[in-house]
């Protein structure tokens, strides 16, 4: 038995003996996915108990070093971890802006008392983060933000307002992108700074979107008083640190098409009837088939990308393609789902239609952001063009 | 499976493109088309390609090939298809080379050793008038006769087939005509009497052939694999050839693509370059997209196809309705960027989009291949 193997193994046992019984088999629905956080509300006390078992084991971020509650495992064990706890159809033992963002951003960039600050504290689940980038007019121009920092002594205040602040009504911290230097290239005059969401003058207001649900906020920001210790890597330095992190978004904002293959068609032949074993409409087979193979496709170019960085080959700007390819293919899904079914897909709340059909309706309204949340499509296209053709500018 | 080409591969592929950088096969196509050359490529070059050991790259090592896959196959018709190469691999090494494989060790003899060696080639001949994409569909008729059959009947865009030195040919030995049973398959030597052959002129220029059976006098000796069991062969076959014909398709979209790219940098409109335009940068993107996702899905076809995979079918038809798409849709844009320009016969473009086409119609085009991937999957 090699060492993965037995690794494998003991991963295996403990999760089967400290997994709680109730979270078993959850994986598929985000309610019981535990998110951390002092203002976290809890539905289900069994993901909170789940979280802070798998914390025990550094198991919140397991490829992270131990000494700031990372499981300090290497990639291959990180990856037996997770695979593991999939197995079981158990939730990831914490999701969020802390694990997939600002975490990775502070082991890159951060200082060593800044990794002591906040590390412990996301690996633990006790603090929650949100991102504080776009502003009402930076959207796909996000370098041209105006929220300020202005320098005073020990301190930064900070002014302005910032957008699609997802779950800032729930976070206990913020990082997030201002000004420090409006006199300069409007990329060189960018700071990136960390703001405890407890300070005066800080308020997240939630925006209710087209889908009815409230993801996102706005966030207020009125003589904030920020320590100087706050700010990461150097000041008017954040543009580099941001696209970093953008990185980190447009992947998993990409990764969200496929899923189960039989899903479609076996929605389509319960809607719309079957003939000899096959969906009976044939039109809406041809769209299933196509809707199939695109993903198929993609899913092979994804693992030729991850194949190829396995190889030792740098990984470019060829990403933006994944960030468009893959929410267009999965804003296309929820349009066919719209198709499958058909009449019944037009409720809102209420009766005549059954909960997993309002549920999709609003997915789908949901989807409709894909194209444009982490960087458009259009930029994605912009991007390829510049750097991946070299078109003249 | 690893989606990624290792050290060898990656010699192999850069030996090919060498080599067809050498050999301007452009040219050569231009050089053939329409001249009293009937048989439309260069056996000088064809015998080059022989002496580089492409051709023997499917066959298996106890046959003297060199033992390898089709993920070796689709880089050499990746080459070949950037170049719109006119030579027979396709048909001669992967279409009929397959079919050999279960052939009888006379047969073996005469054939494998000499296509390796590019001294003489076969074809496959399946399709007829009317029968489309459908492989079951044979009315070529094999009438028992003593110890053999007689063959009578028509085959049509039959591929290289003009100037074979014998073709592989599905004839019906029982059934009627969309029977999937009864079909058997005949190694009809160039010779044999009562074979006529047409040069068949198609839109790229390339060799195709018609093929009149009168009265033909088969025996046991040309049956290849069982009598009446020839669909599953042939359906193999030409899901290989498929796999080929998909490397060819990546290579000629990529080389339509990379050569619209270097025009939009070089064209000037309204005193700045068309490639500053956003309507042209944003297509442009798209296609690269597109075939990105072409190379993703031929890699992990041949490789399905080589690792016996239980998917191998459906990745096959996956791979082949995307590249007509894509093949189609990057050829029909190349020729719009390039503008007037590239509605003339001088300039390569065209050559490209009229090649994008007859491969989209050759082993089933885009429709056939999703409903046979909707069929494979129960959808």
């Amino acid at each position: 038995m090699s060492d993965l193997d037995s690794f494998r193994q003991e991963v295996r046992e403990w999760l089967e003996d400290k997994v709680p019984q109730a979270i078993r088999g959850k994986v598929e629905d985000r309610e019981w996915w535990p998110g951390g956080g002092r203002k976290a509300v809890h539905t289900h006390p069994e993901s909170t108990e789940w979280m802070e078992i798998a914390a025990s084991r550094g198991w919140t971020a397991p490829g992270w070093p131990a000494e700031y509650g990372g499981g300090g495992h290497t990639k291959e064990e990180a990856q037996v971890v997770r695979e593991e706890i999939y197995r079981m159809k158990v939730p990831p033992a914490l999701s969020g802006f802390g694990t997939s963002m600002i975490g990775p951003t502070l082991l890159q960039y951060g200082t060593e008392a800044q990794k002591q600050d906040h590390i412990p504290k996301i690996t633990s689940g006790e603090i929650r983060w949100c991102q504080g980038y776009s502003e009402p007019n930076s959207g796909s121009d996000l370098a041209s933000l105006q929220t300020s920092a202005v320098r005073d002594g020990d301190v930064y205040v900070i002014n302005g307002q910032k957008i699609w602040t997802s779950g800032a009504d729930q976070a206990d911290w913020i990082f997030m992108l201002v000004r420090t230097d409006p006199d300069v290239k409007k990329q060189a005059g960018i700071t990136f700074i960390l703001v405890d969401m407890t300070t005066p003058g800080v308020e997240a207001k939630p925006i209710r979107l087209i889908s009815g649900a409230s993801p996102f906020c706005e966030t207020f920001f009125e003589n904030v008083v920020v320590p100087v210790e706050n700010v990461i890597s150097d000041v008017n330095s954040g543009w580099t640190v941001a696209k970093a992190l953008l990185g980190h978004e447009r992947s998993s904002i990409g990764g969200m098409g496929g899923g189960d293959k039989a899903m479609l068609p076996n929605m389509a032949k319960r809607y719309v009837g079957e003939s000899d074993g096959r969906i009976s409409d044939p039109v809406l087979r041809d769209g299933v088939i196509r809707q199939e193979m695109d993903a198929l496709s993609y899913a092979m170019t994804t693992k030729r990308h991850s194949d190829s960085l396995d190889a030792g080959h740098q990984p470019g700007p060829e990403s933006s393609m994944f960030k468009y390819y893959g929410t267009e293919l999965n804003m296309r899904r929820e349009e066919l789902m719209l198709s499958i079914r058909g009449p019944q897909s037009r409720g809102w709340e209420g009766e005549g239609v059954e909960t997993p059909e309002l549920l999709q309706t609003r997915t789908w309204l949901r989807s409709r952001a894909n194209s444009i949340e982490g960087g458009t499509s259009e930029i994605q296209l912009n991007i390829i063009a510049k750097r991946v053709l070299n078109l003249p500018d | 499976m690893k989606l990624v080409l290792d050290g060898p591969q990656q010699m192999l592929a850069q030996s090919a493109a060498d080599f067809m950088a050498a050999n301007d096969a452009i040219l050569r196509l231009r050089e053939l088309r329409g001249s009293s050359d009937e048989l439309g490529y260069s056996p000088e070059v064809w015998r080059e390609m022989a002496d580089l050991g492409w051709t023997g790259i499917p066959f298996a090592e106890a046959d003297d090939g060199l033992g390898l896959g089709l993920a070796e196959v689709v880089l050499i018709t990746e080459a070949l298809g950037r170049g719109l190469a006119p030579e027979p691999y396709v048909s001669a090494v992967v279409l009929a080379g397959s079919l050999l494989d279960g052939a009888t060790a006379e047969q073996k003899a005469v054939w494998i050793g000499s296509t390796i060696a590019g001294e003489k080639r076969l074809t496959v001949a399946y399709q007829e008038a009317g029968s489309r994409y459908d492989l079951s569909n044979v009315q070529t008729l094999a009438a028992p006769s003593g110890d053999g059959w007689i063959l009578s009947g028509e085959k049509v865009h039959v591929l290289d087939g003009y100037g074979a030195d014998g073709w592989i040919v599905a004839a019906r030995t029982l059934g009627d005509a969309a029977s999937t049973d009864g079909i058997t398959l005949f190694l009809v030597p160039a010779d044999r009497a009562g074979v006529s052959v047409v040069r068949q002129r198609r839109v790229d220029s390339r060799n195709a052939a018609i093929l009149h059976f009168d009265g033909v006098i088969t025996g046991n000796g040309d049956v290849i694999g069982q009598v009446g069991g020839g669909l599953a062969p042939l359906t193999s076959a030409v899901d290989r050839a498929t796999v080929a014909l998909c490397g060819e398709m990546l290579g000629g979209m990529s080389e339509a693509f990379d050569r619209t790219i270097t025009y939009l940098n070089e064209r000037e409109q309204f005193g700045v370059l068309i490639g500053t335009f956003q309507a042209l940068k944003h297509r442009a993107a798209k296609m690269f997209i597109e075939r990105e996702l072409v190379r993703s899905v031929v890699m992990s076809a041949a490789r399905a196809v080589d690792e016996g995979a239980e998917d191998a079918t459906i990745q096959v038809s996956n791979a082949k309705a995307r590249c007509s798409d894509a093949y189609i849709l990057l050829t029909n844009e190349a020729l719009q960027m390039h503008g007037g320009i590239g509605m003339t016969d001088e300039h390569d473009i065209g050559l490209f989009m009229k090649r994008a086409r007859v491969s989209e119609m050759t082993f089933g085009d885009a429709a056939f291949h999703r409903n046979r991937f909707g069929e494979l999957l129960g959808f």
